[in-house]
């Protein structure tokens, strides 16, 4: 198996043996699940019940919203309590609009219509087949799959790339699933292959995971289909970024602005294919996710099968409660992940690791001093930035220059961050940048559009204006009206002879 | 910056061992003017001192300049020489971080132009072949203090030019290159006492590179380009121009590879620009030795490169990943 | 001494002449200098500057005509900028020119009292009204500039200015 690099990056201590040393098992039920409808990328769902209905579980609940949006299905059966707003983790415990479900833990399933074989499907309907299982990216970014399959699909000679280069710390989510069920990876990886009319798929993984290597490996050679295949890449972060992996697995980079489609490849995640494949041969809908609960701050570190809705406070308990040493509460890994305020928030679509951080597992920031422009940021950046330069003109806020050093090219992984002696939070700063120069440049397209039709209506007036001209002299032409008119010759005027 | 200063431990060492303790109360002397004048700016900027006092960046650029000078220098000399170098090319420019030129040379450039001739008065060096003027320590002190030697010496009688200065009054009178480095200041490949110095220096250097403290482009970049001119016109008339070993092991060129061109505020940000940054030093040093007015030209030839930074990094940005160019 | 000082002078001369020469804009440069001052300018085409649109003033401000802090929808930002590429003193807006908006506004039709003149349509420099004779009017809010030049010629003051949406 040829192993594939990352440029730049870092090699991490990886924390995972201590969450995986556990099978999976299912997270103990709770009385209450709180859904947020706006928990994946694009417009929020829009809710199909009312307080007071009776759902079951795998009844969907909320329909999408916009173009691009995803289903919501109710992880259990049970009663919905209310549709408020509920503090949620994507937005740092702020409130958003959230679909209440209390569970009466009859566990009563719904009856989905069931799919005809899928390879019956054409691979426009397996794709609107796939998107009312609610599936949307369970990598961390949440898009919509049946969006992302459409707009993948319009590119000629398309490849798969199923992401199970699992690299950021902590997180061990996608091991266990590559361990436990791999071949739902597979049939989910097939699956995708005809939705996106597709020959070839690549499933990549770290070449430091061998008993994920073995299970997909049986899996693979099981399912005796010659257009998937295993490749390793090497355990550098950000191995697992989506354009990094690409460019690892295929040797082709994503052009600036553009998406995976426009190299012909569409990525998505181990979690996402296992849902597809779920919610395609067995009619269930994404209702639960793989969750690693780490960190010194928790009793028990493993990996659990936990219904949406969640609240954290109560997986934490599961876990055998804190530990006295419990600081901060983390969402995602040790390198882009989140500080939540506090444990009273659902697990979400997005929610792959809680880490119970305590001073054992977090870095804490030195006193920031000016930059040195070591360079040690720049040798590490996978986007091949220079971080030393983007932070000198972030401070000047001169948005021109944060433009030509690529600043919207950040991934935002935090390894310039990591390395810098300096202590200054450069993936923070890049990323609190990002909206302001994103507005700049809008700004700029929108006056260049305005000069555009301006000029194009100040030609038109000119052109209708010639045109004018030009026929009334055509006019002139023709009826032979001589340049001075001779005097008129009429009695009434009294005129000359 | 702890480790630049570790790292140059051997070369003040094996300097001490070959020309006396005068460096030490040099280096003392300018280390207490660096942080002075650097708690001095602070205050004046309105900065927090104790983070950026205990950096170390004060401390390495007058131990630097310190070993740029000669070992019985005036103490005003490492005095004005630190001062300039911290208030004007460093704090009046921004400070930590900011500084568009190499400090310890801002601050030697300012001193060789001013007082040239007191920066020609070296020690021979402690080896065979030479006595070296017997100063106690007291004595050292008291010379450093004062202004001008014991009173039973004069100074024409303890002091010496340096190997590359000697090079250059030979030539000038006429000797060819073998002539001249049969002299009595210089060894196998460097001068008397130089040479050991200076592999201390490739020591620390390399020390530097293993703990990844410093990058090789610079080093290697600067030597490499230093070496081809050297052995390029050496090849054509070796007795008008030094080979490229003397090159690297005389005056300040490893000590500069290592220690001054990779002061990573001044230079170039990118590898490719680092390398162009190291190459024109190196190139310019050459130049300046061979036929500038000075005997050695690390200092200038790295100033100079400073002022081409910025044309520098214009050129190399790296292409970013994803776009075309 | 003499040639030595001849030659400092004459030296210097020619670094003079030779400065002064390269700052002479020609032809080309004086275009390329309005393009880039073109790039700078908000492109709402509204005249306030007294200019009728962007461009002009940009020629304006090449020649050194027009002052750098007449643009009010560009607000202190751009004549910042202008000042910046012009190599002049930078100063805020002048009130005198109009009042530097807070936030982006742009132009609506009260669709209910709109008669279907087609004077706004007109006098749009940048076409976003849609319509045509007795046929509802409308403003299409994303390619509005906010210039307001729509406003004076409705007969029956039907349009008002309101904060941009999104």
């Amino acid at each position: 198996m040829a192993r594939s690099a990352v440029r730049g990056g870092l090699r991490l201590s990886a924390h995972k043996e201590r969450s995986t040393e556990q099978p999976l098992r299912p997270a103990s039920a709770v009385d209450s699940l709180v859904l947020p409808l706006d928990q994946q990328a694009g417009a929020p769902a829009v809710p199909l019940v009312k307080p007071g209905d009776r759902v079951l579980r795998g009844e969907p609940v909320a329909e999408p919203g916009g173009e691009i949006s995803a289903w919501l299905h109710s992880p259990a059966s049970g009663t919905v309590a209310a549709i408020e707003p509920r503090p949620a983790p994507q937005r740092m415990g702020a409130p958003t609009l959230s679909i209440v479900i209390a569970n009466d833990r009859r566990d009563e399933h719904y009856a989905s219509s069931s799919t005809s074989r899928f390879e019956e499907l054409s691979p426009e309907q397996l794709r609107e087949a796939i998107g009312r299982g609610g599936i949307v990216g369970l990598g961390g970014a949440v898009f919509p799959t049946a969006a992302k399959l459409s707009s993948a699909a319009r590119a000629n000679g398309l490849r798969l790339l199923v992401n199970g280069a699992e690299c950021e710390p902590y997180i061990s989510c996608d091991d266990m699933l590559m361990r436990e069920r791999a071949r739902d990876i597979v049939l989910g990886a097939q699956i995708l292959l005809h939705a996106l009319a597709a020959q070839v798929c690549v499933i990549a993984i770290e070449d430091d995971t061998p008993q994920a290597a073995a299970a997909l490996g049986a899996a693979i050679a099981e399912a005796r289909d010659e257009r998937i295949q295993l490749r390793f890449v090497a355990s550098v972060y950000p191995a697992g970024g989506e354009r990094q992996l690409i460019t690892a697995v295929f040797g082709v980079e994503v052009p600036h602005g553009g998406l995976p489609a426009d190299v012909s490849t569409a990525c998505l995640n181990v979690g996402t294919a296992a849902a597809v494949a779920q919610w395609i041969r067995d009619a269930q809908p994404l209702t639960s996710r793989i969750v690693t609960v780490t960190g010194d701050g928790v009793r028990e570190q493993r990996n659990l099968e936990v219904p949406l809705g969640t609240s954290m406070a109560a997986l934490i308990y599961d876990c055998g409660g804190y530990t006295g040493r419990m600081s901060r509460l983390i969402m995602g890994g040790s390198m882009m992940g989140q500080a939540l305020p506090h444990d009273d928030l659902p697990v979400i679509k997005a929610t792959n690791c809680i880490i119970a951080a305590s001073a054992l597992d977090l870095q804490l920031r030195g006193l920031e001093m000016p930059c040195i422009r070591c360079g040690n940021c720049s040798a590490v950046c996978p986007a091949v930035l220079l971080p030393q330069q983007l932070h000198w003109y972030a401070a000047a806020r001169d948005f021109a220059a944060l433009e030509t050093y690529g600043l919207m090219d950040c991934i935002e992984c935090g390894c310039c961050d990591y390395v810098c002696p300096s202590q200054i939070p450069l993936a923070e700063r890049f990323r609190d940048m990002k909206p302001a120069l994103l507005e700049t440049l809008t700004a700029r397209a929108s006056a260049d559009a305005a000069r555009t039709r301006f000029d194009a209506r100040t030609a038109r007036l000119e052109r209708i204006e010639r045109e004018r001209d030009a026929a009334l002299a055509k006019k002139r032409q023709e009826l032979a009206i001589p340049r001075d008119p001779p005097a008129q010759h009429s009695p009434r005027l009294g005129g000359k002879s | 910056m702890r480790q630049v200063l570790y790292a140059l431990v051997p070369t003040v060492a094996l300097h001490v061992v070959f020309f006396g303790p005068g460096l030490l109360i040099q280096i003392v002397l300018g280390v207490a003017t660096g942080l002075l004048c650097e708690a001095a700016a602070l205050r004046l900027r309105g900065k927090p001192l104790p983070p950026f006092l205990l950096d170390g960046s004060a401390i390495i650029t007058a131990v630097l300049l310190a070993l740029c000078l000669p070992p019985l220098a005036p103490w005003w000399l490492v005095v004005s020489g630190v001062a300039f170098a911290i208030l004007l090319a460093k704090h009046l420019f921004g400070g930590l971080g900011a500084n568009p030129f190499n400090p310890a040379m801002v601050g030697y450039a300012v001193l060789l132009v001013s007082f040239p001739a007191r920066l020609l008065q070296w020690l021979p060096p402690d080896t065979a072949g030479f006595e070296p003027a017997a100063l106690s320590f007291t004595e050292t002190l008291t010379t450093i203090l004062t202004g001008s030697p014991p009173a039973r010496f004069t100074w024409d009688a303890i002091t010496s030019p340096t190997p590359l200065d000697a090079l250059r009054t030979d030539l000038a009178l006429g000797m060819t290159m073998g002539e001249a480095h049969a002299g009595a200041l210089f060894s196998t490949f460097g001068g008397k006492g130089w040479e050991w110095i200076n592999l201390a220096t490739l020591a620390g250097g390399a020390w530097l590179l293993v703990l990844r403290i410093i990058r090789w482009q610079i080093p290697v970049a600067m030597l490499g380009a230093l070496f081809v001119c050297a052995s390029a016109l050496s090849a054509v008339d070796p007795g008008a121009y030094a080979g490229p070993l003397f090159h690297l092991t005389s005056g300040a060129s490893l000590l500069g590879a290592f220690f001054i061109a990779t002061d990573p505020v001044s230079a170039a940000t990118s590898d490719r620009g680092r390398l162009i940054y190291g190459a024109g030093i190196g190139v310019l040093t050459y130049v300046i030795r061979t036929w500038g007015g000075y005997p050695d030209g690390v200092a200038f030839a790295v100033l100079i490169m400073n002022l081409a930074v910025p044309l520098i990094d214009r050129y190399t940005i790296p292409r970013i990943y994803g776009h075309a160019r | 001494m003499l040639p030595a000082l001849l030659t400092m002078v004459g030296l210097a001369a020619a670094a003079g002449g030779a400065a002064a020469l390269a700052a002479r804009r020609s032809e080309r440069d004086r275009n390329r200098l309005v393009d880039e001052i073109d790039a700078l300018l908000p492109q709402t085409q509204c005249g306030r500057c007294t200019f009728a649109g962007c461009r002009p003033y940009a020629a304006a401000l090449a020649n050194g005509e027009a002052d750098i802090n007449q643009c009010p929808p560009g607000g202190h930002a751009t004549a910042a900028a202008l000042a910046t590429l012009l190599g002049r003193e930078p100063r805020p807006v002048d009130p005198r020119f109009g009042i530097v908006p807070t936030q982006p506004m742009v132009a609506w039709i009260d669709e209910s009292a709109c008669i279907g003149c087609v004077k706004c349509i007109q006098a749009c420099p940048v076409d976003a009204i849609v319509g045509a004779s007795r046929f509802m009017h409308t403003v299409i809010a994303e390619q509005c500039t906010g210039c307001e030049l729509c406003i004076p010629p409705c007969p029956v003051d039907c349009i008002v200015m309101r904060p941009a949406p999104g």
